[in-house]
This record gives C-alpha cells, structure tokens and sequence, in this order.
C-alpha cells in the first residue's frame, strides 16, 4: 500500500471515533429527521437544511480543521522522520481529514433524505444539497489546513479561521450588498457575478438553488447566475468554481507544507 | 555513520546554528548537550530532515541526504514527547510506521520487554505517559536503523522500562550502529555516552570523548565537565559584553543589624 492510503487509513480510523465528528454526523441526522417529524416536505426540509449547512459546515470545517491539525502536529513531525515523501504523506493528512468531514454531512444529511424519499424532494436538488456539502467541506478543510501550516500560533490560527468564517458568510454578503446598493446606477451584473464566484458559500448556495424552482431565493446575484447561464450551465458553472475553490487552498496548503521547517 | 558539515541555519534575525560540523562515529554513544535554546532540536530536526539547512551537507552512511528522504531508512526517531492521534489503537499506530517502511527487517526486542501485546488494543488516549514513551521508544527501534536519533528517551519513564531502555541503547551500539542522544540528565548521559557534543548559541564548542572532555575541562564527572564549559561560555560572553556583569550591591547598601527598625 502506499503512503497515502496509509495515512488516509489512519485519519479516517482516528476520526471515525472522534466523538465531535460523531456528535456533528448526529447533529444533522437529527436536525434533518426533525424538519421532516415536523411536517416539513421534501422541498422545505432541503431549503431549511440548505441554509444550515450554509452556515455551519465551513464553521466546523475551519475550526475543527484548524485544531486537528495543530494537535496532529508533534504525530506529523515523526511521520515526517520516517523515509516517506512529504507531498504523500501531505495528502494522505488532507484527505484524513477532509472525507470524515464530509462523509460525516453526507451520512447525517443523507439518511433521513433516504428514509422519507416519497416526500417530495427532488433527486437532483438533493444529490446537489449533497455535492455543495461536500464540496464546502473538502474547501473549508483545505483552507484550514492552509491557516494551520502558515501560522505557527495556534490562538492565531483559531482566530484567523473563525475570521475566515466570518467573511465568507457573514461580511461578505454583507459588502456585496452594500456595493449593489452605492453603485446600483450602474451595471452591475457582471462584476457581482464574479463577486459571486469569488465566494465558495455563495457558489454552493447557487448550486443547489439552481436544481430547485425557487428563483426568488436566490438573491439578487442567484437569480442572474441563473438568467445569464441557464439552469444546466449555471450548475456547471458553479461545480466548476467550487472545485477551483477546493484545490486553490489545497495547492497553497500543500506548497507551504513541502516546502516549510517543522 | 553521519557526518555534518558546516551546518548554518537562522529563523529570522536570529542565527540558531553556525558552521557546526560534527562526525556521530559507529558503535558509539554520542551526547549532544548544551542549555536550553542552545541549536540541539533544530540540529536534530536538520538531521531528520525536518528542518532544511541554509548551507553545509549532510551524510548518512557516505551518502548525501536529499529532499528525497530515502536517506531516513538509516535512522530511527525517538521524540521526547509521545503525541499520537488518541483515537488510534496502539496496534494501529505501529501497523502504520511498520508499513510505511515496507521491506525493513523488524527488531521486536523492545515491543516484547515493553509488552506491547498486552497494550496493543487499548486506544492510545487511554494510554498513561508513560506507555505512551515506551510506544514512542518500540518505534525509534522497530527497523535496525544504523542511527538511533533520541531525545530526552528516558523522560516519563518508570525505573525499570528507563533501565531496560539503557540496556537496549547499549546492545544497540554493540552491534556497531550509531546512537544521537538529549538529555538534561547528565548521570544518565555518564551511564551511556562514549562521545559528547557541546552545543553552545548554536556554535560546536567541544566535541570528542567523554574522557578528552574531563581531561580538557579537569572535571570529576560529565555533569561537572558540562557545568564547567557553561560557566566558560558565560564568562568569555560577558567579557566580550554579549551578557551584562554580575550584579554588585552598590557600597551605600549594608545588612541591617539585627532590631533594627
């Protein structure tokens, strides 16, 4: 076997008993299986569960990320002493964490999709709910683990990712706002496109809105994606820039750790 | 055998080693001593490849260490703390540094005298210290490596796994094979070291046997020998102003006779 799926082996076996990734597979097998108890249809519990994810998994995914790997250090250190090549042995760490993250989302959002799938949700949007979770989980990993390598101070680096998720899902879309309000004399549909694109929440938001009929939830930015580029496009467009979201950050992460002195 | 060769390496403005060149012979003990800050670790770490140096060469066993790490097959690493991830079993941890040497010839002298069979189901959280460090310890030693690089080994240690550790270290350079030692316990570095290396604001300022190093420093002992090129180190810096004097009460200030209020 090689190095890498040695050590994705060893992540996936660490992290499988970690009780706050269990605690977090539950927290949305609960939440999901509660909207729908309560009466929620498909379409409403996938709208529901969309805005939670939105929220909470690059929140765990940076915060959890970042800890997991600062406490992994001193075991990276002696990984590293052994005769195994660093982009490997890198790898094999990102991907440790990264897929319990969102193998964790996929499970707890999943089942209860599985469970109730005479209720209405449609496959596509839900496969697509799915994607943009994992997708934001495999990005949010990358770039905590980025924030991880780059700063040595683990308070910092704490406060870096939480800062990290506070633009991307708070000021962000708040600054976005702001800017079509100033210059709302101008056109601004391309430039907010791009702005769009340039947010890895805002771009799994639109990937899963554009499966769904619900134009008007879209927001402002949402509805033009999906004028200017159509509904097959605009998902296209969208996985696009989530996967560039995903493997910037892990080039920059990987960068810093091949190149870095533990 | 590893050979260091004009090592210099610097973090910032500070320089942490500087022209360091430094021969660990086979079948010998070496001891790399020095205070805290003094460059020990991240001549380790350079040795292991941890750290890349900013000039001088590195030779393991008459070869060049690269970025490759092939080099790393030489040498064993005991950390002088035992951090594994707490959900892994024992026997998962040592599974996986066994398969990440495939092909390597397995010594399981240590696992056996550490009993290692009796732990190896028990997550690595539930661990005491000191299990953990003897875990720590199985690893360094599990592939023959020519060179053993060990920090603080004995730290956490109770006394018997401490003695059997020194009687593993001893066998070890028996066998013809090199051993890189820490350690702030110099009775312990007398009971096993054979070469001592001094390592002072990351300048080698004594290397040879430990015999050469009580002759040189007239010492009765190794702690006393360290203690005295220390206290070297320190006058040589202050008399060239790198350290401020000794603190000399001023004439006016005088002990107050007893009573007195």
């Amino acid at each position: 076997m090689n190095v890498v799926s040695l050590v994705l082996q060893a992540g996936l076996r660490d992290l499988s008993r970690n009780r706050w990734i269990v605690a977090y597979t539950l927290c949305f097998l609960g939440i999901a299986e509660g909207l729908f108890w309560f009466g929620g249809t498909g379409p409403q519990v996938l709208l529901s569960l969309l805005n939670l994810v939105l929220l909470v998994l690059p929140l765990v995914a940076l915060v959890f990320g970042t800890i997991h790997v600062y406490a992994s250090r001193e075991f990276v250190e002696l990984l590293l002493a052994q005769p195994v090549p660093r982009r490997q042995l890198f790898t094999g760490l990102y991907l440790g964490l990264a897929l319990p993250l969102a193998g964790a989302f996929v499970l707890g959002a999943g089942i209860p999709f599985a469970v109730h799938a005479r209720e209405g949700a449609s496959l596509g949007g839900v496969v697509a709910l799915l994607c943009a979770g994992v997708g934001l989980s495999l990005a949010f990993a990358a770039i905590a683990t980025w924030i991880a390598l780059r700063t040595d101070d683990r308070l910092k680096g704490i406060g870096l990712a939480l800062g990290a998720w506070l633009a991307a899902t708070v000021v962000y879309d708040g600054l976005v706002l702001g800017a079509a309000a100033a210059f709302g004399n101008y056109p601004l549909e391309r430039p907010l496109l791009a702005l769009m694109l340039a947010n890895p929440v805002d771009v799994a938001r639109v990937l899963v809105l554009t499966q769904l009929d619900v134009s008007a939830l879209m927001g402002y930015t949402g509805a033009l994606f999906e004028r200017t580029f159509g509904t097959v496009l605009g998902t296209g467009v969208a996985a696009a820039a989530l996967i560039i979201w995903c493997a910037v950050p892990l080039g920059l992460a990987e960068r810093r750790f091949t190149r870095r002195d533990f | 055998m590893i050979t260091l060769d004009t090592i210099r390496k610097r973090f910032g403005a500070l320089e942490v080693l500087q022209d360091v060149s430094l021969a660990v012979r086979p079948g010998a003990v070496t001891a790399l001593v020095g205070p805290n800050g003094s460059g020990k670790t991240t001549l380790i770490k350079i040795v292991l490849g941890l750290t890349r140096a900013d000039h001088g060469a590195l030779h393991v066993d008459g070869k060049l260490a690269d970025d490759a790490g092939a080099y790393r097959r030489a040498i064993g690493y005991m950390p002088q703390a035992a951090h594994f991830p707490v959900n892994l079993r024992v026997g998962d941890v040592l599974d996986l540094v066994s398969q990440l040497r495939p092909g390597e010839r397995i010594d399981d002298d240590l696992a056996r005298a550490f009993a290692m069979d009796e732990v190896k189901d028990k997550l690595v959280g539930t661990l005491s210290g000191g299990t953990r460090q003897k875990v720590n310890a199985v690893i360094a030693f599990m592939f023959r490596p020519s060179l053993l690089i060990l920090d603080e080994p004995t730290a956490g240690l109770d006394p018997l796994s401490s003695n059997v550790l020194k009687e593993k270290i001893r066998a070890v350079r028996g066998e013809g094979r090199s051993v890189l030692v820490t350690s702030h316990i110099m009775a312990e570095l007398e009971s096993l070291a054979d070469d001592v290396a001094f390592l002072c604001d990351g300048r080698l300022r004594f290397s040879g046997s430990v015999a050469e190093l009580l002759g040189h420093t007239g010492g009765s002992s190794l702690e006393d020998a360290i203690a005295s090129l220390m206290r070297t180190e320190r006058s040589v810096r202050r008399s060239v102003g790198e350290l401020p004097g000794p603190v000399v009460a001023p004439p006016w200030f005088a002990p107050q006779p007893k009573g007195a209020i």
